[in-house]
C-alpha cells in the first residue's frame, strides 16, 4: 500500500518517551547474571511466560495421551491393550487364555480424572492465563516487568511443585486419584470406596492447594501491575482487550480459588481428622462409619463456587487473545470495543452467581434452582454480544488468513457451537434429562476445552515471534489448524447424539445397558478422530520446538503491523523490555485502517484535530 | 512389531509434512512473498467456504441418521407424563439455537471468505455501532427470556414434592457400590424406617429398623426387574448407602442424585407400558434387527426392549454396571405381581437371631392370619361338594400345659372364627380338640374335650349362638404327625374347625 506511513520508533520512544531513569542506576546488566537466574529462577516475566507455556505443553501432551488411552477403551472395548502393558504395568490385566489385555476399570477412572484435572488446571489455567498474562501484561501496558517479579517467579515455582506432586501421584501403587476431576465426596473422602481415594487423593489435594497458591501469587501480581504500572497515557480505555481479559480473569481467580482451597481443607479434615463436614450415615466396605450430620452437597457448593468462575478463568483470556489477534489480522478495529469490555465485566460478575447450575440434579432445593437458571441464561447475553462483535470485526476487513487468524475464526465457531448447547443445559428442566450425559461432555469440551485451546493457539502462533524471535512454520500451522478444527468437531459433534440418547458420561463400557450399547461404530469413529487430532497436536509441538531454532527469523520489530506496545520493543528484548525510555501512549490500540492508513501504533501522537476512535 | 511399523509410518509422515512446510516457505521466497501470500490467502479462504458447506451438511446429515435413535423425537418421545413437557421444551430450544447456529456460522465463514486480503482493497474503518449493539443485545435477551420462562414453568411443575393427600405410590431406591436395591411399601403403603447402623449385609442390607411396624410388610425386590403400573403417580424416594449415585431412568426423563444421609425424591407418572413402547419401536429399521447378533432368529431388538435404570453419578469402578430393569405394566398385571411379592422381614428375618421382636404375634402376622383364615373358609364354602377343605386348623389357639385354659394369644385366631361365623350366618362348625400321646389316653380324651369346650365358650361369649357350635374331643386318636419328636407332638396338639353345613348353603 502506498499510503502507509512508517513511524520512526526511535523518535517516538527515545525522544517522546517517558524517562523512568531505567539506566541511571546500573550500567551493567543487573538482571542477566548467570544461566540459573536467566533460564530457571528467572524473574523476567517473558521467561516466566515461556516457562508456563512449556510446562503447560508438557502437561497437555500427558493429558491428551491419557484421553487417547481411555478413548481406546471406549471405542474398542474388546480389543487387546496388551501393547500398553510396558507403560501401564499392572493396570493392564492380560487374560491368560485369550491373551487379551484389558484396562482396569480403576485405572480407566484414574485416567478420566487426571485428564480433567490436568487440562483444566495445569494446561488451560496455568498454561494459558499464566503464559499470556505474564507475557502481555507488562509488554502491552508499557511496563518493565510485573509489580513484583519475585512473587511472579514464586507463582511459577509453586505451579512447578504442584506439577511434580501430581506427576508423582501417577505412579502410586494404588494409582492416582480416580473420583472425577470434581472430586465429590464421599467417593473422594473414603479410600474404602475407591483405591484412588487413598494416597492418590492426598497428593491430588496437596498439589491443587499448591496450585491455588500459584494462581493467587500470579493473580495479585497481574492485578497490581494493571492498576499501577500502566505507562504514561495508557488509560483504562486504551488498554487492549487482552489486558482487560487478563485483569478480570485475575480478579475472578483471586476471589474464587481461596473458596476451593477452603473446600479442600474441610475435605482433608474429613479424611484425616474424623470430622463430618461432608459425610453422613455411610456404610462402606462392610462397616457403618461414624460420620453424621454432614452434607456432600456443601462440598459441591464450595467446589462450584470456584468451578464455575474457573471456566471463565479459562475462556476469558482466550477471548482476549482472539479479540486482539483477530483485529490485527483483519486489519480492522475490534467492533464495539466498549461493549466488549462491558461484556467481559458482565461475564466476570455473573460467573459468580451461576455456580449451582452444575447441581440442578444434586438434590438441592428445586426452588433455589430458579435463580440459577435466570442468571445462567443472562450470561448468554454478553457472550452473544461478543460473538456478534467478532463476526462484525471481520465484516469489510482485509483478512490475512494465516494460522493465528484461522484459530481465531475456529475459536468463534467453537464458542458458538458450545455456547448454544449451554442454552439447553442452563435450563434446569432440560437438564433433568441432560445432566451427566455425553451432551454435557460435548458442551464443555467444545466451549471451554477446544475453544480455549484455539484461543491459546492463536496466541502462540501470533506472539511466537515476540517470544522466540522467529516464526512458526505456516504450512504446518495450517495443517495443524484444519486437522484440529475438523477433528475436534468429528470427536465432539457425535457426542451430542450420545447425550440425546441418554448415554451417561464416565462409563467404562456401554454394553451392560441395551439403551447405551448401540453406538459402538460411533464410539470407534470418535476414538479414531481423537487419535488424528492428538497427532496434529504433536505436529504443533514439533513445529514449536523446531521453529525455535530453525524457524524463519524475525527481521523487523513489528512483523504483523500491530499497533500495541509489545511490538515496539527490541527483537530480543532483555529484562526491562525497552532499552531506553518507556513508550508513551496516545491512542487506543485498534486504529487499523483509520484515515486511510493501514495502522497507527499506540505510541503515535494524535494528529491535529484527531479524536480517540471509540 | 505393528507398533514399531505404525511409529515409523508416523515419523515418516511427520518428516514429509515438515519438508512440505519448508518447501512452501522456500518457494514463497523465490516467487516473491506478497504474491504467494495472496494466493495462499485465496486458497485458505476457499477452504473456509468448503468447511462451512461440509460442516452444515454434516450437521444435518447426522441429525437425520440419528433421529430414530436419540430420545426426544420419533419413537423415543417420553414415556412419562412430565417428560412430554421436557421434550417440547427441548424442541423449542433446538429450533431457536438452530437458527442462531446456522446464521452465525454462515456469516463467520462467509465473511472470512469474502473479506480475505485482496490486492488494492482497503479495509473499512468501523469501530462501533451502538444501535446494532442494542439490537443484538435485545434479540438474544428476548429469546432467552422466553426460553427461561417456559423452562421455569415446567421446572416448577415437575420438581415439587407430592401433596400428602394425593394418590401416589411411594417406592424407594437405594444405591450402593454397585447396584440398586428397590423397596416397596407393602399393603400399608408406607416405607418403614431405616438406620444405616443396622445394616447387616447378610440379613438386613438396607438397615431397616424392624422395631418399626411399617417395615414389617416392606418388600425388597429380589429379581432384576421391578414393576410399576401405568398411569400411577410414583414418588421414588432415593437414598444411598455409601457414595453419591444418581437414579437415572432416561426413557422417563427421570434423574436425581442419591446422597448418603439425605434422602431425595423424584416424582413421575409412567404413561406407556413396556409392551406399548415396544410396539412404538416396531418397524423402525434400527429396531428390526436381531437383539443378539449371534442369534439371528431370536428376538428382534424392539421385542427385547426394556426400560433400564442406570447410575448417572460417578460412584467408583463399577459405576457403569448399576443396572435394573423397570417394567411398566397394566394395573391388573401389577396387582398380580405385587401379590406374589413377600415381606422381606417375614421371609428372611422373623424368628431368626436377627429378629429384634420377640415371638409374640405382630400386627402384621395377626392381619395376615386373618386374611389367610378367611381365604380358607371362603375356599371351603365355595366348594360345597369337596369336603377335603372343610377342616381348618386353628393354628394360633394355645392352652396352658395340661389345662383347658386358653392362652391369651388365642384370642386373635378365635376372633377370626367369630368374625367368619358372623359373616356367614348359615355356617355351623364343629370344634375338635386333639392331643398328643403323652400320658393316659383317657386323660387326653377328657383334656381334648374340655379344650374344645373352652373354645366353644369363648365364641359363645363373643355372641355366637351356642346351637351353631359343636365341641368334640378326639383325644390322641387322630395324630397328623409323629409323636416321637417334640415338633411332631406339638403339631398333634391342636384345635380344628370343621365347617358343617356346607351342603345347605
Amino acid at each position: 500500500m502506498s499510503d502507509i506511513i512508517t513511524y520512526d520508533e526511535k523518535v517516538l520512544i527515545e525522544e517522546n518517551g517517558f524517562d523512568d531513569h531505567f539506566h541511571d542506576h546500573h550500567h551493567e546488566d543487573k538482571y542477566k547474571s548467570n544461566f540459573i537466574s536467566t533460564y530457571i529462577f528467572s524473574m523476567d516475566h517473558k521467561m516466566i511466560a515461556r516457562q508456563f507455556l512449556i510446562t503447560g505443553m508438557i502437561w497437555a501432551i500427558i493429558g491428551a495421551a491419557m484421553s487417547i488411552i481411555f478413548r481406546l477403551q471406549l471405542g474398542f472395548p474388546d480389543e487387546s491393550l496388551a501393547w500398553l502393558k510396558p507403560l501401564l504395568g499392572k493396570w493392564i490385566t492380560i487374560n491368560a487364555e485369550t491373551g487379551i489385555g484389558s484396562l482396569q476399570p480403576e485405572f480407566y477412572y484414574a485416567l478420566v480424572t487426571m485428564h480433567g484435572t490436568i487440562i483444566v488446571f495445569f494446561v488451560l489455567t496455568a498454561g494459558l492465563s499464566g503464559t499470556f498474562s505474564n507475557l502481555l501484561i507488562p509488554l502491552q501496558l508499557g511496563a518493565r516487568d510485573m509489580a513484583s517479579p519475585f512473587l511472579n517467579m514464586l507463582s511459577y515455582w509453586f505451579f512447578f511443585l504442584a506439577s511434580v506432586i501430581m506427576f508423582y501421584s501417577l505412579f502410586l501403587s494404588t494409582g492416582p486419584f480416580s473420583g472425577g476431576w470434581t472430586a465429590y465426596p464421599p467417593l473422594s473422602a473414603l479410600p474404602q470406596a475407591s483405591i484412588g481415594s487413598g494416597a492418590g487423593m492426598t497428593l491430588w489435594t496437596v498439589s491443587l492447594v499448591l496450585f491455588v497458591v500459584s494462581v493467587l501469587l500470579g493473580g495479585i501480581n497481574y492485578i497490581t501491575t494493571v492498576l499501577n504500572l500502566r505507562t504514561k497515557g495508557m488509560t483504562f480505555w486504551r488498554m487492549p482487550l487482552t489486558i482487560w481479559a487478563f485483569f478480570v480473569t485475575a480478579i475472578l481467580g483471586l476471589l474464587s480459588f481461596p473458596v476451593l482451597a477452603s473446600g479442600f481443607f474441610l475435605l482433608m479434615c474429613d479424611r484425616g481428622l474424623g470430622t463430618s463436614f461432608y459425610l453422613s450415615e455411610i456404610f462402606v466396605g462392610g462397616a457403618a462409619l461414624d460420620f453424621a450430620g454432614g452434607s456432600p452437597v456443601l462440598y459441591q457448593h464450595l467446589f462450584w463456587f470456584l468451578g464455575h468462575p474457573e471456566v471463565y478463568i479459562i475462556i476469558l483470556p482466550a477471548m482476549g487473545l482472539v479479540s486482539e489477534v483477530m483485529a490485527v489480522h483483519a486489519r480492522k478495529p475490534i467492533f464495539g470495543y466498549k461493549f466488549m469490555v462491558y461484556s467481559i465485566l458482565a461475564i466476570g460478575f455473573l460467573s459468580f452467581i451461576v455456580w449451582a447450575h452444575h447441581m440442578f440434579m444434586s438434590g438441592v432445593n428445586p426452588f433455589i434452582s430458579n435463580f440459577f437458571v435466570v442468571f445462567t441464561l443472562i450470561i448468554a447475553v454478553p457472550s452473544a454480544i461478543k460473538v456478534f462483535n467478532w463476526i462484525a470485526t471481520l465484516y469489510k476487513g482485509n483478512l490475512r488468513l494465516n494460522t493465528p487468524m484461522l484459530f481465531c475464526i475456529g475459536f468463534v465457531s467453537m464458542f458458538i457451537s458450545g455456547g448454544l448447547t449451554g442454552v439447553f443445559l442452563g435450563n434446569s428442566a432440560i437438564d433433568i434429562q441432560m445432566h451427566d450425559t455425553y451432551f454435557v461432555v460435548a458442551h464443555f469440551h467444545i466451549v471451554m476445552g477446544i475453544a480455549a485451546f484455539f484461543g491459546m493457539y492463536a496466541g502462540v502462533y501470533h506472539w511466537y515471534p515476540r517470544m522466540f524471535g522467529r516464526f512458526m512454520n505456516e504450512t504446518i500451522g495450517k495443517i495443524h489448524f484444519w486437522a484440529t478444527l475438523i477433528g475436534a468437531y468429528a470427536i465432539f459433534w457425535p457426542m451430542h447424539y450420545l447425550g440425546l440418547a441418554g448415554v451417561p458420561r464416565r462409563y467404562y463400557r456401554f454394553d451392560s445397558f441395551d439403551a447405551f450399547s448401540s453406538f459402538s461404530s460411533m464410539n470407534q469413529f470418535i476414538t479414531i478422530a481423537a487419535i488424528v487430532v492428538f497427532f496434529a497436536q504433536i505436529l504443533m509441538v514439533i513445529n514449536f520446538f523446531y521453529s525455535m531454532y530453525y524457524g524463519k527469523k524475525m527481521t523487523t520489530k513489528n512483523p504483523w503491523g500491530a499497533s500495541t506496545l509489545e511490538w515496539t520493543t527490541p527483537i530480543n528484548a532483555g529484562h526491562g523490555n525497552w532499552d531506553g525510555n518507556l513508550p508513551v501512549v496516545h491512542r487506543w490500540p485498534y486504529d487499523y485502517g483509520k484515515n486511510g492508513q493501514d495502522f497507527i501504533p499506540q505510541i503515535a501522537p494524535m494528529a491535529e484535530g484527531e479524536e480517540d476512535s471509540h | 512389531m505393528t507398533t514399531i511399523v505404525i511409529i515409523l509410518i508416523l515419523i515418516v509422515a511427520a518428516v514429509i509434512l515438515f519438508q512440505i512446510g519448508k518447501l512452501t516457505e522456500l518457494a514463497s521466497k523465490i516467487r516473491g512473498e506478497e504474491e504467494v501470500e495472496l494466493k495462499k490467502n485465496d486458497r485458505t479462504a476457499l477452504y473456509c467456504l468448503l468447511f462451512l458447506i461440509g460442516f452444515m451438511i454434516y450437521c444435518i446429515w447426522t441429525g437425520i441418521i440419528y433421529k430414530d435413535i436419540v430420545l426426544w423425537y420419533g419413537p423415543h418421545t417420553s414415556a412419562s407424563e412430565h417428560g412430554g413437557l421436557l421434550d417440547s421444551l427441548f424442541n423449542v430450544t433446538a429450533f431457536w439455537t438452530g437458527i442462531v447456529f446456522v446464521l452465525t456460522h454462515v456469516l463467520l465463514f462467509w465473511f472470512a471468505f469474502k473479506y480475505r486480503k485482496k490486492k488494492g482493497v482497503h479495509q473499512a474503518f468501523i469501530t462501533h455501532n451502538n444501535t446494532l449493539e442494542y439490537v443484538w443485545t435485545g434479540i438474544p435477551a428476548v429469546v432467552l427470556v422466553y426460553l427461561v420462562a417456559s423452562g421455569l414453568v415446567v421446572w416448577n411443575e415437575v420438581m415439587p414434592d407430592v401433596d400428602p393427600n394425593e394418590d401416589y405410590l411411594e417406592i424407594e431406591a437405594t444405591g450402593y457400590q454397585f447396584a440398586w436395591d428397590i423397596r416397596y411399601p407393602g399393603p400399608d403403603g408406607k416405607l418403614g424406617t431405616k438406620n444405616y447402623k443396622l445394616i447387616d449385609l447378610g440379613s438386613n442390607s438396607l438397615g431397616m429398623d424392624f422395631t418399626d411396624e411399617k417395615t414389617h410388610d416392606d418388600i425388597v425386590i429380589g429379581t432384576p426387574e421391578f414393576l410399576l403400573p401405568v398411569g400411577q403417580k410414583v414418588r421414588v424416594r432415593i437414598t444411598s448407602k455409601d457414595v453419591l449415585h444418581n437414579f437415572d431412568l432416561p426413557h422417563f426423563r427421570v434423574k436425581m442424585d442419591a446422597i448418603p444421609g439425605t434422602p431425595t425424591y423424584f416424582i413421575f407418572t409412567p404413561t406407556i407400558t413396556t409392551e406399548d413402547y415396544r410396539k412404538r419401536l416396531k418397524g423402525h429399521p434400527d429396531w428390526e434387527v436381531p437383539a443378539d447378533e449371534e442369534e439371528p432368529d431370536g428376538l428382534k431388538r424392539w421385542e427385547a426392549f426394556e426400560y433400564e435404570l442406570a447410575c448417572a453419578e460417578l460412584c467408583g469402578k463399577g459405576h457403569y454396571s448399576m443396572k435394573r430393569i423397570l417394567r411398566v405394566v397394566t394395573q391388573k398385571e401389577y396387582d398380580q405381581w405385587l401379590a406374589k411379592q413377600q415381606s422381606f422381614y417375614l421371609t428372611n428375618v422373623r424368628n431368626t437371631v436377627n429378629d429384634p421382636n420377640d415371638a409374640s404375634l405382630l400386627k402384621i402376622e395377626i392381619a395376615n392370619r386373618a386374611d389367610e383364615f378367611l381365604a380358607a373358609v371362603d375356599q371351603a364354602i365355595s366348594t360345597p361338594d369337596d369336603v377335603s377343605d372343610d377342616l381348618i386348623n386353628l393354628e394360633h389357639v394355645f392352652y396352658n400345659t395340661g389345662s383347658a385354659e386358653l392362652k391369651e394369644v388365642s384370642e386373635y385366631e378365635l376372633d377370626n372364627v367369630a368374625s367368619v361365623l358372623n359373616k356367614y350366618k348359615q355356617v355351623n362348625v364343629e370344634l375338635g380338640g386333639h392331643t398328643d400321646n403323652t400320658g393316659a389316653a383317657d386323660a387326653n380324651q377328657a383334656l381334648s374335650q374340655s379344650r374344645a369346650e373352652s373354645v366353644r365358650n369363648y365364641l359363645v361369649n363373643k355372641g355366637i349362638s351356642p346351637e351353631r357350635l359343636i365341641a368334640v374331643g378326639f383325644g390322641q386318636n387322630n395324630p397328623v404327625d409323629t409323636n416321637d419328636t417334640d415338633e411332631g407332638r406339638q403339631n398333634n396338639r391342636r384345635t380344628e374347625m370343621r365347617i358343617l353345613t356346607n351342603n345347605n348353603l
